[in-house]
């Protein structure tokens, strides 16, 4: 079996996945649940944008029977290092039910590592090793999954949200959604992904989203920040292990709005900032705000081109680099919000959407969920 | 040539006149201070002593005639891989008279200079180059301690800051004029350097000289500083600029002080440095009130409480084998900037000695110290920045991809306005006018044509730092800061790649 893992023997020796890409996503902004087969008619249209070697997608609302429960997803290269994440995890966690994740035989699909889930608790014990006094259960699940990917050989978990669910692999995005069945699962809000990675063929983990807790991302660009955004989340304690530009997004929004508490405009401002020319000719409490989340965020400004939907529990946001360097397009038809590379993959869902627009340059489209409950 | 020892026949230089050029117009020993050129009354002839001659190229420049040319003395010692003729004609100079040998400027030993082991990324197919003359193109960066974390008031539906900041610079490029004193260079070139950080939007260091009476007004470009002499140091200096530096240490001559020569305390520097016409300006080794990384603390608050929070705290440091450490202790200490002085930093004036001898390279302490404040989780409490050896656009490009938020520049802005780098800094005689308070040849820099050069040379700077950039795909500086990704070494061994944390060509 290939090697899930590799062995990051310098803090700086590691390869960063180049790659091309098509993006599609779509949110029900009532909260009402639609298959999977919808966003993988979508993606499949944007074939071309890929070339094989990555697909996947992300889905909120799918598990309604453990809502509270963090689902954790993970793929090993093999039987002894999923028994030893799995020991691990017992001894970090209260694990109220496991199984593998069902897939379909496929032709397309190889090589397929052993993919399993389990809807967990952290076990807040006092003998918890990687637990400490003040923790939320959120900071406990991102600690517990960044010292998994690093240091448990051959396991990677690639999904850790609640009540939702992060399913890629090497493929065509179509086929796998046919591997992972999703056709059975329904959410309310979808992602997906189709890659075109220029190098790293064959790498499960390195396939998109790239999810911590409920935070995924898809991404369709190259990071030329990512040297600096990298260094910038450790000092945080986030280790990026997946070999790839995209995971600093899931890694630097978490940090931005989970744990620093900003609102997600704020976030993207912080990501995408405007120019120092259009800052200057701001009105003062606007532009003062502006120079400071530069001047505090500097090192999370992702710079090089990108189109990123990244979803949460609480909603969808489509959010393109400053000079936008890649296509993204949005779209509006009742209670759904499409988000897309191309606007062939909305209408191949939507054919007649009630608006169409092009998102300027660094400037989020923030789709948040209605309260439902 | 005139009668002299022996040995001092064996000059670094030989000055070539050709005599079918040469007009005997007395235009070479009118330029020369150091009267290699000699006019001969009786003869009405210009002849030239080898011995005096110490390679500035002054007269060379200024010959109408084009009759001069100065070149390495030709004349050979007997070949010798470790006496080398540096250390044969050092032990003769020393043997005469008993002294501590002396030069300007900084190291210049053939040791590795890392800046030409490290080569720049491009961007190729999968993400675009970003031309900065169709596209924005960032340099402008802040310098100060920022917050972890940005705090946010979005109560009431608007969202707006809550909380102030910790004062902050900005700058609209990441290089800054570097602290040379007023007594070590003249009035006319801290005007122009002055006039061209105003322009530019950078900043000036005054050195440890105090600040002439006519420079306050520059005081929003202007950083003053405070070292172990305190000279100058009152109330109104520490609040004329933005920004206070301590200095703890020089690159050129980490571990020991500085002595300006009572010969060069004329009526002005007087004043200015308040100490009397004539006195040595000795600056000791150690500040005596700072024998501790505790006593920096003391330092570093009682000049912000001089100047009621309003001004930034620089602790310059030169780079020695423990700076990281060092480093990490003072912004600790409360520092809002540290600056790294590499031992190719200039100096008006070191032991030989001490100046190739002591400290390590910039690159190495700077990859050192930016990783060690990340490590502890304190990088964005204090800014970095570097000097000591940065010669063109592209060092500034990889001392920010190595970590530094902006860089110091010394010798590049004294060549600017004609340094030679010829080492003599420490005579007082500089023929350029630069490192001189003579007024005869102080008079020599043009205060308004060394600010047009010294903003010219920012501004050719940042067009090549926008290109490099651009030609990576990024368009802010701040992501290329510490960003070693965009590096690679090549010819660099094992220890040296994992100091500068950066992977080999081809990796």
């Amino acid at each position: 079996m290939f090697n899930l893992k590799r062995t990051n023997h310098k803090p700086w020796d590691y390869r960063k996945d180049i790659s091309g890409c098509g993006l599609s996503g779509l949110i029900n902004t009532n909260g009402k649940r639609v298959s999977g087969e919808v966003i993988t008619r979508s993606i499949r249209t944007q074939h071309d944008r890929g070339n094989g070697l990555g697909g996947g997608f992300a889905a909120y609302g799918i598990y309604p029977d453990f809502k509270d429960h963090y689902a954790v997803h993970v793929m090993c290269d093999s039987k002894t290092a999923l028994n030893n994440f799995e020991s691990f995890l017992k001894e970090v966690t209260v694990i109220d039910q496991q199984e593998r994740i069902p897939t379909r035989a496929s032709t397309t699909i190889r090589n397929a590592p052993l993919l399993m889930r389990y809807f967990v608790k952290p076990d807040l014990e006092a003998d918890n090793p990687l637990f400490d006094k003040g923790m939320s259960e959120d900071d406990f699940m991102v600690r517990m999954v960044m010292k998994i990917n690093l240091d448990v050989p051959g396991a990677f978990v690639f999904s850790s949200g609640r009540n939702m669910g992060a399913f890629k692999g090497v493929g065509y995005p179509e086929d796998i959604a046919d591997f992972f069945r999703l056709d059975e699962y329904e959410g309310y809000i979808w992602t997906a992904h189709n890659r075109f990675p220029t190098n790293t063929p064959g790498w499960w983990g390195g396939a998109h989203p790239f999810t911590i807790l409920d935070w995924s991302i898809v991404h369709n660009g190259e990071i030329s920040s990512y040297g600096i955004n990298k260094r910038y989340l450790e000092m945080f304690g986030y280790h990026c292990t997946l070999l790839t530009d995209t995971e600093v997004v899931a890694y630097l929004l978490d940090l931005l709005i989970r744990r620093h508490g900003l609102p997600i405009e704020i976030a993207c401002l912080a990501l995408a900032p405007p120019f120092w020319n259009e800052v200057d000719r701001m009105e003062p409490e606007r532009k003062k705000l502006c120079e400071a989340i530069r001047m505090v965020y500097a090192s999370a400004l992702l710079n090089g081109p990108f189109a990123v939907l990244f979803a949460f529990n609480g909603g969808l946001v489509g959010l393109n680099d400053r000079i936008k360097l890649r296509p993204l397009i949005a779209a509006e038809s009742g209670e759904t919000v499409y988000m897309a590379s191309e606007e062939s993959a909305i209408r191949e869902i939507c054919p007649d959407p009630d608006k169409v627009w092009m998102p300027k340059a660094g400037e989020p489209v923030v789709v948040k969920l209605n309260k439902t409950e | 040539m005139l009668y002299c020892a022996p040995n001092k026949k064996y000059s670094d230089f030989i000055i070539v006149r050709d005599p079918d050029k040469c007009i005997d117009c007395r235009v070479c020993a009118r330029q020369c201070s150091y009267e290699a050129h000699v006019y001969d009354e009786s003869t009405g002839k210009v002849f030239s002593d080898d011995t005096r001659c110490v390679g500035c190229h002054r007269c060379e420049a200024f010959c109408p005639s084009g009759a001069l040319l100065i070149r390495q003395n030709p004349s050979e010692f007997r070949d010798n891989a470790v006496w080398k003729p540096w250390f044969i004609k050092n032990i003769y100079k020393q043997a005469e008279t008993g002294g501590v040998l002396l030069t300007g400027m900084g190291n210049s030993y053939p040791y590795p200079v890392y800046w030409d082991k490290m080569l720049l990324d491009a961007s190729q197919v999968t993400n675009p180059s970003i031309d900065p003359l169709r596209e924005p193109m960032e340099l402008k960066t802040y310098l100060g301690s920022k917050p972890d974390a940005l705090r946010i008031d979005a109560g009431s539906g608007e969202v707006r800051l809550a909380g102030g900041f910790t004062p902050q610079i900005a700058i609209n490029y990441p290089i800054l004029f570097s602290a040379m004193s007023y007594g070590s260079i003249n009035l006319n070139v801290h005007k122009g350097l002055a006039r061209a950080a105003e322009e530019m939007g950078i900043l000036y260091n005054t050195g440890e000289g105090g600040l002439h009476a006519s420079l306050y007004r520059y005081g929003r470009n202007t950083i003053v500083q405070c070292a172990s002499g305190r000279f100058g140091v009152h109330s109104e200096y520490l609040n004329a600029g933005v920004a206070v530096e301590i200095k703890i240490g020089q690159g050129a001559k980490p571990g020991i002080g500085g002595h300006l020569p009572g010969e060069k305390i004329g009526p002005e520097i007087s004043r200015t440095r308040m100490i009397p016409i004539g006195a040595d300006a000795l600056s000791p080794a150690p500040h005596h009130d700072i024998y501790s990384i505790e006593d920096l603390r003391q330092l570093i608050y009682a000049i912000k409480e001089a100047t009621d929070y309003k001004k930034l705290v620089f602790v310059k440091i030169a780079a020695v084998h423990n700076s990281a450490a060092i480093a990490s202790g003072m912004v600790r200490a409360g520092a809002d900037v540290i600056t790294l002085d590499g031992f190719r930093g200039g100096t008006g004036a070191a032991p030989t000695m001490i100046r190739d001898n002591v400290g390590i390279p910039i690159e190495m302490a700077l990859a050192s110290v930016d990783e060690r404040l990340r490590q502890e989780g304190i990088r964005n409490q204090a800014s970095l920045l570097v000097a000591g050896g940065i010669r063109c656009s592209a060092d500034v490009v990889k001392a920010i991809a190595l970590g530094a938020d902006a860089v110091y520049i010394g010798t590049a802005a004294l060549i600017s306005v004609g340094c030679t780098v010829c080492q003599r800094c420490y005579t007082g005689k500089c023929p350029w006018g630069i490192a001189t308070n003579d007024p005869f040849l102080a008079k020599r820099i043009n205060p308004e044509i060394a600010h047009e050069k010294l903003a010219n040379l920012i501004r050719a700077w940042g067009h090549e730092i926008q290109e490099m950039l651009g030609g990576m795909g990024i368009n802010a500086i701040e992501s290329l800061r510490g960003n070693r990704e965009k590096l690679r070494g090549i010819g660099l061994n094992e220890s040296e790649m994992n100091i500068l944390g950066i992977k080999h060509a081809g990796a």
